[in-house]
């Protein structure tokens, strides 16, 4: 391998999901990420009662990654062969754990009770 | 905005990198792009040969890197079939459909599709004839042309025998994977005799006949039914692949899983009704009885290429009608408007599409070199990698060069011998999407 460009892996990434729905897909992260900055902005700090709500379902998130990755192929967890198969599925679990984290907080900043938060 | 996402996605994403890489990419190689100066005027004709992996390939780079040129792509086939796919439609894992589209999906505007195959080649007055008689002059000609499936050196063989009477052959095409698939499936509820082979000629993808073999075995043994088979595979020579690190690796594998191997033997005959094969050995014709068995069969240049005056006119592959190119610059070695990509190049190794994506930038680069008068700089060092399935769920990324070096793209990483369930994700996943990519000039 002697490159691997941004480009590259867009291109694979259309290819992959099919545009409209790659972009689609990107679109969404981009509206998370900015929910997620604009509540952190707007409180000017990271509610820790909502982060603990938030952080309840990051093992839920964790073994969704990696069930959804065994169901749309053909693999589960007896064909873990190597160390590098048990960190891919730590990354996936930790993506998922991440993704709906950020996304329990962000739901509830946006539309969760702030009366509570104001006292 | 694009920083953004990137936070929010970043650990999906750097997954997904390092087993693109592992396995797509890096399964397909990834040459970096000559530097995209801006495009080089030309009145050049460019016909090219072929609209497969190769063909396709190049055609869309040629657009962005030449302006004014006449690109024209010669093929009677309305199909662009993805031929990686056929390993997974034989083992019943995706549907014939899985590597069918259609031909101009791929090619890109401003490129003349005359759709009909070519016919005759004079590299002298520097013209094709097509198969209705149309002439194409050219500046430039580019053999994509891909190869032939000999079926008919194998005596009573065809292929309307593939899909009966445990008769399989997965690469003959999509629809006969599938049909292929089904003859396993009876084969392995059933039992007997799975036998296994590769031909003794050069051959795309000569990791895909150890595949079905390791495949096979998998399938028999998910069905609790390993113990009615006996597996044999017959090897062309005294090896089991050409890398001779390869070779151990999976002549350990295939004594793990109870796979016979039979070395230098080559079908030559083969007996639909006593389902029996007939092979070439050291100690005269042997013959091995069969219930089930996928022919794998001799391969050549097809017949525009073999009888024209490009291939090689001594060494091995006189018979075989590769193109007779420099092994690094791909270029014709009589004909120097002449290059060859993907199978069709008679250089050492490269019959996958990985070499097609180390390939093509290469031929790319001396292309438009020799248009503005200049020599190309990159050179192609036999790059080809395979993913090695020894099951359903796991693969072997196996990466080498013209030197039999093992080229890991991720060394430490990935261990290239080892069956790993990332390099599978690959298989599955983002090879197709890679070798799309690819097409589109893209990856």
């Amino acid at each position: 391998m002697k490159e691997l460009t941004f480009g590259m892996l867009l291109a694979v990434f259309e290819e992959m999901f099919g545009a409209t729905l790659f972009w689609t897909l990107v679109a969404g992260a981009v509206l998370i990420t900015l929910s997620f900055l604009y509540v952190l902005l707007r409180d000017r700090k990271v509610v820790a009662s909502q982060l603990v709500r938030a952080e309840l379902l990051a093992p839920i998130g964790a073994v969704a990654a990696i069930l959804f990755v065994q169901f749309v192929t053909n693999s589960g967890f007896s064909d873990i062969g190597g160390p590098v198969d048990v960190i891919a599925l730590i990354l996936i679990g930790v993506a998922g754990a991440v993704g709906l984290t950020v996304l329990a907080y962000v739901v509830q900043g946006l539309f969760g009770n702030r009366a509570g938060k104001a006292t | 905005m694009t920083r953004q996402t990137d936070k929010l996605s970043l650990d999906r994403r750097n997954f997904l990198k390092v087993f693109m890489a592992a396995g797509g990419a890096g399964a397909l190689g990834s040459l970096a792009s000559p530097a995209r100066a801006s495009a080089v005027q030309t009145k050049a004709r460019i016909v090219i040969l072929g609209a497969g992996a190769a063909g396709t390939a190049l055609a869309n780079r040629l657009v962005d890197r030449l302006s004014g040129a006449s690109i024209t792509i010669v093929d009677g086939r309305k199909q662009h079939l993805y031929q990686p796919g056929f390993t997974l439609i034989a083992a019943g894992l995706k549907p014939a459909s899985y590597s069918v589209t259609a031909t101009t999906d791929w090619l890109p505007s401003g490129v003349t599709l005359v759709e009909e195959a070519a016919a005759n080649i004079d590299p002298v007055s520097r013209k094709v004839t097509t198969a209705s008689g149309k002439d194409l002059e050219y500046d430039f000609l580019i053999l994509a042309t891909g190869l032939t499936l000999d079926y008919g050196q194998i005596e009573g063989m065809s292929m309307d025998l593939i899909g009966k009477n445990g008769i399989g052959s997965v690469y003959a095409g999509p629809d006969y994977a599938a049909m292929t698939y089904a003859e396993m499936s009876r084969f392995t509820d059933k039992g007997g005799v799975g036998l296994f082979s590769r031909p003794a000629t050069e051959m795309k993808c000569a990791g895909a006949p150890l595949k079905y073999a390791f495949l096979t075995d998998d399938i028999a043994r998910r069905k609790g039914n390993r113990g009615k088979l006996e597996m044999v595979y017959a090897a062309h020579n005294k090896a089991l692949f050409s890398v001779p690190i390869v070779h151990e690796k999976v002549r350990m594998l295939f004594e793990d899983r109870g796979i016979e191997v039979r070395r230098e033997h080559v079908m030559t005959a083969i007996d639909p009704g006593r389902k029996v094969a007939t092979f070439t050995t050291p100690d005269g014709p042997k013959e091995i009885g069969y219930d089930f068995t996928n022919i794998i069969p001799p391969m050549r240049a097809p017949d525009v290429v073999l009888n024209s005056p490009l291939p090689w006119q001594d060494g091995p592959w006189v018979k075989q009608g590769w193109a007779e190119v420099n092994k690094h610059s791909l270029r014709h070695v009589r004909f120097p408007e002449v290059f060859a990509v993907g199978d069709i190049a008679g250089v050492p190794k490269g019959k996958t599409a990985a070499s097609v994506k180390w390939q093509v930038p290469v031929v790319e680069d001396h292309l438009v070199a020799a248009i503005v008068g200049k020599e190309g700089t990159t050179s192609y060092d036999g790059y080809t990698s395979c993913p090695l399935i020894t099951r359903i769920g796991r693969a072997m990324l196996v990466e080498f060069d013209y030197k039999d070096n093992l080229v890991p793209s991720f060394p430490g990483v990935i261990a290239p011998l080892e069956e790993l369930w990332v390099s599978w994700l690959m298989k599955e996943v983002a090879l197709k999407a890679t070798y799309n990519a690819m097409l589109r000039g893209r990856a």
